[in-house]
């Protein structure tokens, strides 16, 4: 059984059709990205993977059929999101974000969850009672990272991490996805623009094109192939 | 001086009542996005439901209790029926002309079954008027002020202290992110319509005294609350108090001490606190500039 798999997935906005017919799948542990430019539909295919949008066609996680189910009962089955903009929320401190983020954990279950993301990420802790509004960029979306990893989930959904990030603080990011999969193996399936740094954090590829999956295979063989060079890499 | 002692404890006093029912309007306001024009409406029919209890027997406190029980169903029932199945997205007209419906279906309701002649309503603590060194202030006032300042440390523990209180807060600056989190932000939303009857039945219970009880009671309270609403900065509930107090106090003393307000004209005073905070300063004396960095 696959891990997540997407199947003949097909979504829109009203009348018009974003998604036609997307199928993934993506195994236990893999870090897995989905590259396409803007308007490709990469965000639609995460809302509607979380609920946000009604689909047509199935989306299984752990042979479970979520499509059609409601947003936040999406979140409880295991799929955390990190929206694009990283939705982060702004006007409440850092540690209430993280106790947001786990409001479904038992009280010392949470506790000892956000003290282990304190660890990993020391600058949240150094920050707890600070509005996460007022932190940089690039804490916020470790933030949003740590926020969405709280409450355990089997799925982590990651849309475009490196908007508005420095290139250097992108790595960053991207170097911070690749250990916290080490560590807990979380299963994490991400766009992005930003094909070069993406791929080389990421075990398994697509290609999104006008709302399709137009390539598939490996990581490691897309970094190397032309045409995706040519397309996404510059 | 005594006067101005009397004219601003009487100011209080009004302006608890004004700023607890702006509370409601807020409490709404930041759940779905509208100011509710039947909000005042709800707390009249919560007043004459205590009257109804009362005169079947039981005791008054018991009375309001029951009320405020019931209150809290009605509230959420209104969202649930009303709100609700119009969507995040329905348009604020939309919404708007729904809570002004409401507003006249509740009040011509209550005149329906309980008629329109005004009725007197018992106090919760009479007796000889307390001194407040020159000047002097009621029980059933002294009362309303204190329920001002219980609401106000209750609502306090439960947005920072509980986790329903941390999710209303959450789904209120960012409904998305909430409800990706696995936050229910559609039935917090009916909470809080059900949270802002039960405040609102208990404060109309407590100004029915001197009110009097009939189906337009809150109808010039309403307006103050608004200038209250609009000068704390809209989705700041300690503001709504603040601004419901400041909005009390100035309301008296204008229609002391400025020639020709007096008490008939005393009214257009929360007009003009309306219109001249929106002209001056829009997001009010606690409204949050956003603070994010992109």
């Amino acid at each position: 059984m696959t891990f997540f798999a997407i199947t003949g997935l097909t979504a829109g906005y009203g009348q018009g059709t974003v998604l036609h017919g997307i199928d993934i799948a993506v195994e236990e542990g893999d870090i897995a990205v989905i590259l396409g430019a803007n308007g490709a539909g990469k965000t639609t295919l995460m809302r509607t993977i979380t609920g946000m949008l009604r689909p047509r066609g199935s989306v299984q996680l752990e042979g479970v059929e979520i499509a059609g189910r409601k947003p936040h009962v999406i979140a409880r089955l295991g799929i955390a999101h990190v929206p694009q903009g990283r939705g982060t929320f702004t006007d409440l401190t850092v540690e209430e974000n993280l106790r947001v983020g786990g409001n479904r954990l038992a009280e010392n279950e949470l506790r000892s969850s956000i003290a282990r993301w304190y660890d990993f990420f020391p600058r949240l802790g150094d920050r707890a009672d600070q509005l996460a509004g007022g932190m940089s960029g690039g804490e916020q979306q470790m933030l949003a990272i740590a926020r969405a990893l709280i409450s355990q989930p089997r799925l982590l959904l990651l849309d475009e991490p490196s908007l508005g990030l420095a290139p250097k603080i992108t790595s960053e990011v991207f170097g911070v996805l690749t250990e916290i999969n080490a560590e807990t193996g979380i299963t994490v399936l991400v766009v992005e623009q930003n094909a070069k740094v993406a791929l080389a954090a990421a075990s398994k590829g697509f290609v999104m094109e006008s709302g399709r999956i137009i390539r598939s295979g490996p990581a490691a063989s897309m970094r190397d192939d032309d045409e995706i060079r040519r397309a996404y890499l510059g | 001086m005594q006067l101005l002692m009397q004219q601003m404890v009487d100011g209080i006093a009004w302006g608890s009542l004004y700023g607890a029912l702006a509370l409601t309007l807020v409490l709404v306001y930041r759940a779905s996005g509208i100011i509710n024009f039947a909000q005042a409406e709800f707390a009249m029919v919560g007043a004459f439901v205590a009257w109804q209890f009362h005169d079947w027997g039981a005791p008054i406190l018991l009375a309001i209790g029951a009320a405020m029980v019931l209150s809290f169903f009605g509230g959420a029932a209104a969202e649930l029926i009303f709100v609700r199945p119009l969507g995040r997205n329905a348009s604020h007209f939309t919404l708007i002309i729904i809570t002004l419906g409401l507003m006249l279906v509740f009040n011509n309701g209550a005149g329906w079954v309980w008629d329109f002649s005004t009725r007197s309503f018992p106090e919760i603590w009479s007796g000889p008027v307390l001194n407040i060194g020159p000047a002097v202030l009621s029980r059933q006032a002294f009362a309303i002020i204190a329920a001002a300042g219980i609401i106000a440390v209750i609502l306090y523990v439960i947005f920072q202290r509980t986790r329903v209180g941390l999710a209303m807060r959450a789904a209120v600056g960012n409904p998305e992110s909430a409800t990706l989190s696995g936050i229910g932000v559609a039935n917090l939303t009916t909470i809080t319509w059900g949270m802002a009857a039960v405040i609102g039945t208990l404060v109309a219970s407590l100004a029915a005294p001197q009110l009097f009880l009939q189906p337009n009671m809150l109808f010039t309270t309403l307006i103050y609350a608004f200038a209250a609403m609009i000068l704390g900065g809209l989705n700041s509930p300690p503001g709504a108090l603040v601004a419901g107090i400041i909005v009390g106090v100035v309301e008296n003393l204008a229609g002391t001490y400025i020639p020709g307000i007096g008490n008939d004209f005393k009214q257009a005073i929360a007009l003009v606190i309306i219109i001249g905070v929106l002209v001056v300063r829009p997001q009010g004396l606690f409204g949050k500039k956003e603070v994010a960095r992109v």
